[in-house]
């Protein structure tokens, strides 16, 4: 991917896995968001391809790529629909199926009972996600007003309502209290227990990304620097190297390079 | 304290500037010629009424009621509204005059639930609706001189052929937002009307079309006086229609998918919305209900002209929708009545019947400043309605 000039990631490539979770970590601008959105259609690479399980992604719209790949993500700064109710913003992550049942709106508009079916199916599946994250109670209240720990369940809850393969989540740490980050982290182990969806995390986080994560890779300035299991990234000198700086590899012990990486 | 004086000090000035040119000066007509005679006293009484105004203003906490009426109560002004209505020609005050107001009203009525769709539902701000008004009129006023096709036949038509008026906009637009879209739906209203005003041949340009024929009811036709009952119903009905129809949609998917649309587009393209589509879809949904109300507007009126389908009536609508709560059904119809019907009870202030109008709007703008009715009912519920 090249914005003009420069070239924010090139040659990245790496595999994810269902019940696991891949973390990406790296520097600011190391192109971990750029990553993301060419995954999901925000952007289109200027060359290279993207597949899921043999599927190029890189021709589809962004829209076509949450639906077809089925790939769903999360955003570095909350994106609800702020003045709909809570399950109402579940609802409309259900809009594919209940579209088709119906037809277009027009069995919707008669009333008939396929779409009737299908809205309570729509809404059971919401149900069940909104159980999952603790929100059934918030169920009819603005998304909007919602306090931020609750809107970032709420945003992953939507994102896992389109019953997605793989689940990309941007920074869902940000601006949580360090209970409200306990919580996450061991819903985010919850998912990978249950669930047989793939997930990304990038997260600035160490304790997070230590905490849940299966494998790690690490961005720096577009490229891939290192790949491997928490505790192998916690040791490597090029990691160490691109958070601190050119500095002394001895002199700093290993776990202070994971504290300090925000 | 001093705040208050303050403020009332910038609010005369700002009188006295804007009143040095509307009221400072004269054109008094002498033996001489025409003469400017200055009229310091009508700016001085301009900066004293705004200044004290405004001092009292501030010290007045204007009541901010909540109509934060349960689902409930709602439902039932909806149908009290709907049953007076019905009930309306029949009501001894009922002359026919006001039924012929309450058409006008009702028209109006009809065009703001439609635009409602497009801007208060998909947040997609347009201020060319009046061009899809002009299509259904027209498209009827043509049908029936060049093909003899009956009203009834004309209605699905005109609204059939407004909604594709509604995608031929869509398509340009779909990359706007915001300002920018209400610039080129702007646009496209004036270009609607420029080629009506010159095409000639077709429309007659300036000189409009007349001889619309009158709707009739299964062969029927009715005397003026009965007429102007029937079209009253006729579009009671129409209003009902688009009302249901704007109710329905709101609760099923592409309804929410347009107030999700609203809310954050990106977020709908992740989640895998078509925003493509949504967005053509209320165009297209819009402009229909706008395409039936123009078509019988040219039936009610039996002639139509350019004239009909200025910017001012787009505006009208806009402010409509804005005034009465952008969202709220019942709003809108208390707005249209507002809007459409206060000119006309303020004949009697003659010249100063704008002036008048403008006082009344200004002053629910400052009272209820997100539109009179503007709660958000949601369109799906786990729990039980409050």
């Amino acid at each position: 991917m090249r914005f003009g000039g420069l070239t924010a990631i090139a040659g990245v490539s790496f595999q994810a896995h269902p019940n696991q979770i891949t973390a990406i970590i790296g520097p600011n601008g190391a192109g971990k968001t750029t990553l993301f959105n060419c995954l999901t259609g925000f952007y289109r690479p200027s060359a290279g391809r993207i597949t899921l399980n043999g599927l190029p992604l890189e021709r589809l719209a962004d829209h076509q790529i949450a639906r077809q790949a089925r790939i769903a993500r999360t955003f570095q700064n909350i994106r609800l629909f702020p003045m709909m109710t809570v399950l109402e913003n579940l609802m409309v992550a259900r809009h594919a199926p209940l579209m088709k049942a119906s037809l277009f709106s027009v069995a919707g508009l008669l009333g008939l009972k396929r779409y009737r079916d299908a809205e309570a199916d729509a809404i059971e599946v919401a149900r069940r996600w909104l159980d999952r994250f603790d929100l059934t109670a918030f169920a009819d209240t603005e998304a909007g007003a919602l306090p931020h720990g609750k809107q970032r369940h709420l945003e992953i809850a939507r994102a896992l309502c389109t019953d997605p393969v793989l689940l990309c989540l941007d920074e869902p740490a940000a601006g949580l209290n360090p209970r409200e980050t306990a919580e996450l982290t061991e819903r985010l182990a919850d998912l990978r227990r249950t669930d047989d969806i793939a997930m990304l995390l990038i997260e600035h986080d160490m304790s997070v990304v230590m905490g849940v994560s299966d494998h790690i890779v690490v961005l720096d300035h577009g490229r891939k620097i290192a790949e491997g299991s928490p505790f192998e990234i916690k040791r490597d000198p090029a990691v160490i190297r691109a958070y601190l700086g050119e500095t002394d590899d001895e002199a700093l012990p290993p776990d202070v390079a994971g504290d300090v990486a925000c | 304290m001093l705040a208050r004086l303050k403020s009332a000090l910038l609010a005369g000035l700002a009188a006295a500037l804007l009143g040095l040119p509307l009221l400072g000066f004269r054109l008094t007509d002498s033996a001489t010629g025409l003469s400017l005679a200055l009229r310091p006293w009508w700016v001085a009484a301009a900066f004293g009424v705004v200044m004290a105004g405004r001092f009292v203003m501030d010290g007045l906490r204007l009541p901010d009621i909540q109509f934060q009426a349960p689902h409930d109560i709602r439902r039932q002004a909806g149908l009290g509204l709907t049953l007076f209505a019905a009930l309306l020609p029949l009501l001894p005050f009922a002359g026919r005059n006001v039924v012929d107001m309450a058409t006008m009203v009702l028209i109006y009525v009809m065009l703001g639930w439609g635009l409602n769709i497009v801007v208060g539902l998909a947040g997609l701000l347009d201020l060319g609706f009046v061009a899809f008004y002009a299509v259904g009129a027209y498209s009827y006023a043509l049908f029936a001189q060049y093909f003899h096709l009956s009203f009834w036949i004309c209605l699905p038509l005109a609204g059939m052929l407004a909604a594709l008026f509604g995608l031929v906009l869509g398509f340009p637009v779909l990359r706007l937002r915001g300002d920018y879209l209400a610039i080129v739906t702007l646009g496209f209203g004036e270009m609607i009307r420029q080629v009506l005003l010159n095409w000639q041949s077709l429309t007659g340009g300036p000189r409009g079309l007349s001889g619309i024929p009158r709707p009739t009811l299964f062969g029927v036709t009715f005397t003026p006086e009965a007429r102007v009952i029937f079209l009253y119903y006729v579009i009671l009905g129409l209003a009902l229609m688009v009302n249901l129809l704007a109710l329905r949609l709101r609760r099923l998917p592409i309804g929410r998918a347009w107030e999700a649309l609203r809310e954050d587009e990106i977020a709908c393209r992740s989640l895998g919305l078509n925003p493509t589509l949504l967005k053509l879809s209320a165009f297209a949904t819009g402009a229909m209900c706008a395409g039936l109300a123009g078509s019988f507007f040219a039936t009610r009126q039996g002639f139509i002209s350019p004239e009909s389908f200025t910017f001012m009536e787009s505006a009208v609508i806009l402010a409509i929708v804005v005034l009465g709560g952008m969202g709220s059904q019942i709003g809108i119809v208390l707005a249209a009545v507002l809007l459409v019907g206060l000119p006309e009870w303020f004949r009697e202030f003659q010249q100063y019947r704008m002036l008048a109008f403008g006082i009344v709007m200004v002053l629910i703008m400052l009272w209820r400043p997100s539109g009179l009715l503007s709660a958000r009912a949601p369109s799906i519920r786990l729990g039980p309605a409050p």
